[in-house]
């Protein structure tokens, strides 16, 4: 097989960034801290399986959450005037050019208990609310993080249906709702699917917000991989286990999602056009 | 007398300020086949978008059977659409697309299998049922388009350019389908086509359209052998519309010479324009022509020959099957039945003479 020279920096570039990482990801997995060859790893990761099922649970419900706000948001954007279609994306991705932590630590003190949210309840003559630190904060800052990347693919998918096709479907006989359930939402799959993938991936695997808006007290395994390499109890062998079983995790779920995503698949290529 | 299924009255549309349709009237009758012709962008599409339902005009009125239906919905009028472009659902197979109406409708499957199985028989595609329709040819997508009209079995049939991305033969073959499914099923044509020779060969009733308005109605004789205007002498077929003086009835003056003809009913000494087909014209011997002129070019056709003659500056096109050089000298020899005379209009000065085909091209040479 020839290799086309513009291809090089590619691969040279896969090769530092993905695959050696990933070699030595394994490598390390299967490897104890006398540096011999063992399974201990696994089995010791295994303890941590509340962790791994906490994680998926609070990713899906961010997720299953971006979803349902995210996909009326998309449908509404491209149902306006393009220009004000512009606008609200704009008014979208504007928050993302701040920091990542910016953003989470204004949540905090918006939740704290002495924070701006609590202090306008007592203000009100309301008793105060225990927010911060609890799996709903936790939910919350994800769903506040990830739902553009829920937003966007669905929107892009939504613009690029054809009039036409609407029009088809409305020519024999369909009303709004037949139009939405047959033909919008069907050919709009593609756009669900990465959507989903764009943001389950990050939220089961992100330890900043847990620990932010979690206060440590709600263990996930983004935390558990960090304390493997950070902490006191440095381990650098299991912290690779634990990667390697969540990134085979998220790799199962895409596979899933895939397998879906390739029913409609020839519709993207279509609506692409 | 067939009653009346689709009316238009005084129908008119702009966007962004600029008038697409303008005093729009029409008359379709029910079982009728009528075919709306004009160039591209003369509100084809527009108008058949008024009667399905896409779009509300900002004045006129709308009639099925004489009851008006401005403010009725696309998904509840009993019209069907064939898109310029197919507008098949991507993402169902070619069953799938021709239940759809069927489905809304929440028909039993199996009457909606038999239906399915019986008009994709009609269309020739019975083996491609369980096709993905991304995978079909055009022409196999613009027959699924047809199908899928079909089996809803809409009163009026609305086709817009159906046939426009097909090849010639295969254009040919549907034609002959589209009217056989005309009079197999009594359904309500109105077809589409910026093609004069479709509009002529399959329709009972022809609209030629120019600019938004209505040029001329008529069976496809009418409009092809007494156009009422400039324009659709010179977009039915090819014509030469000469500037001529009617001297009396039977009687008319062009290029300086008098000719009868068998035309009346205008007024004496009135400005005319005078139209004659290519083919009506005879080519004979300078001395003997009624008017002569050189050969400035020759064009092979097929059955016949294309040969542009200049008269005293003006191009005039005869088409014959006898061998012709270029700057020969000839006479054209015109007979009374060969010419027809119209009333003048807007598009007189307009409709030039064959130093070019198309009206861009014309108006481009003679800048200046
Ligand atoms: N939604 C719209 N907004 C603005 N202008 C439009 C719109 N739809 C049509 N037009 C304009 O109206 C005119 C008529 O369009 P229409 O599609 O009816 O033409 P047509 O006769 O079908 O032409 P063609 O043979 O090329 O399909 C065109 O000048 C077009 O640009
Ligand atoms: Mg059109």
């Amino acid at each position: 097989m020839k290799i086309k020279l513009s291809l090089v920096p590619y691969i040279i570039w896969m090769l530092i960034f993905v695959i050696i990482p990933v070699i030595l990801i394994i490598y390390f997995s299967f490897t104890d801290i006398n540096k011999s060859l063992s399974f201990d790893n696994i089995l010791e990761a295994g303890k941590y399986s509340q962790v791994f099922l906490r994680s998926i649970i609070i990713g899906a419900i961010s997720t299953v959450l971006c979803l349902i706000i995210g996909y009326p948001a998309a449908y509404l954007i491209s149902k306006v005037k393009l220009k004000y279609q512009n606008f609200l994306i704009m008014l979208l991705m504007i928050p993302m050019w701040t920091s990542f932590l910016l953003r989470t630590y204004a949540w905090m003190t918006l939740l704290e208990y002495n924070g701006l949210i609590n202090k306008l309840l007592v203000f009100l003559g309301l008793p105060r609310l225990n927010m911060i630190n609890t799996p709903g904060a936790i939910i919350l800052g994800m769903v506040y993080n990830f739902l553009p990347y829920m937003i966007l693919p669905i929107y892009n998918i939504l613009v690029k249906i054809d009039k036409k096709i609407i029009e088809a479907a409305q020519d024999l006989g369909a009303n709004k709702f037949k139009v939405f359930t047959k033909i919008i939402f069907p050919l709009s799959l593609p756009g669900i699917i990465s959507g989903i993938t764009m943001v389950f991936v990050p939220s089961v695997s992100t330890f900043v917000i847990s620990k932010m808006l979690g206060g440590g007290s709600i263990l996930v395994i983004g935390d558990l991989i960090e304390m493997q390499f950070l902490g006191n109890n440095y381990n650098p062998y299991l912290g690779s286990c634990i990667s390697l079983i969540l990134m085979i995790i998220i790799m199962i779920c895409m596979k899933i999602m895939n397998s879906l995503d390739t029913q409609s698949n020839y519709t993207e290529k279509r609506t692409k056009k | 007398m067939k009653s009346s299924i689709i009316k238009l009255e005084n129908i008119k549309v702009s966007f962004n300020n600029e008038v697409i349709l303008e005093n729009l009237n029409l008359n379709i009758k029910e079982g009728e086949f009528v075919t709306l012709l004009g160039p591209s962008g003369c509100g084809k599409t527009t108008t058949l978008r008024i009667i399905a339902g896409f779009l509300n005009p900002d004045e006129g009125n709308i009639f099925f059977k004489d009851k008006k239906i401005n403010n009725v919905p696309a998904h509840k009028r009993e019209v069907n659409t064939i898109f310029q472009k197919y507008a098949l659902f991507p993402h169902l197979n070619v069953y799938e697309n021709v239940a759809f109406g069927m489905r809304i409708q929440k028909k039993p499957e199996s009457e909606i299998k038999a239906k399915v199985t019986e008009i994709l028989k009609m269309v020739n595609l019975v083996s491609y049922i369980d096709r993905d329709v991304n995978s079909l040819s055009g022409g196999q997508q613009q027959r699924i388009a047809i199908a899928r009209a079909l089996a809803n079995n809409p009163k009026v049939l609305l086709l817009d350019e159906p046939l426009g991305a097909l090849d010639l033969k295969l254009r040919k073959d549907m034609q002959s389908e589209l009217k056989s499914i005309h009079q197999k099923t009594g359904i309500t044509f109105v077809l589409v086509t910026h093609d004069q020779e479709e509009a002529l060969s399959m329709s009972d009733t022809v609209v030629v359209m120019d600019k938004g308005s209505i040029q001329q109605i008529g069976s496809p004789e009418d409009i092809y052998n007494e156009p009422k205007n400039a324009f659709v002498a010179d977009f039915i077929g090819e014509s030469n519309v000469i500037s001529g003086i009617m001297i009396d009835d039977f009687k008319v003056s062009f290029c300086g010479k008098e000719f009868s003809c068998l035309d009346k009913g205008f007024e004496k000494m009135s400005i005319v324009d005078v139209v004659i087909r290519p083919e009506d014209i005879k080519v004979v011997t300078p001395e003997q022509g009624d008017i002569s002129g050189v050969i400035t070019s020759v064009v092979f056709k097929g059955v016949h020959n294309e040969i542009i003659i200049d008269v005293n500056g003006f191009k005039w096109m005869i088409q014959t099957t006898e061998m012709q050089k270029e700057n020969d000298k000839i006479g054209l020899l015109i007979y009374p039945d060969a010419i027809h005379i119209m009333k003048p209009s807007p598009y007189s000065s307009k409709i030039g003479d064959y130093s070019a085909f198309s009206d861009e091209f014309y108006n481009e040479q003679h800048k200046n």
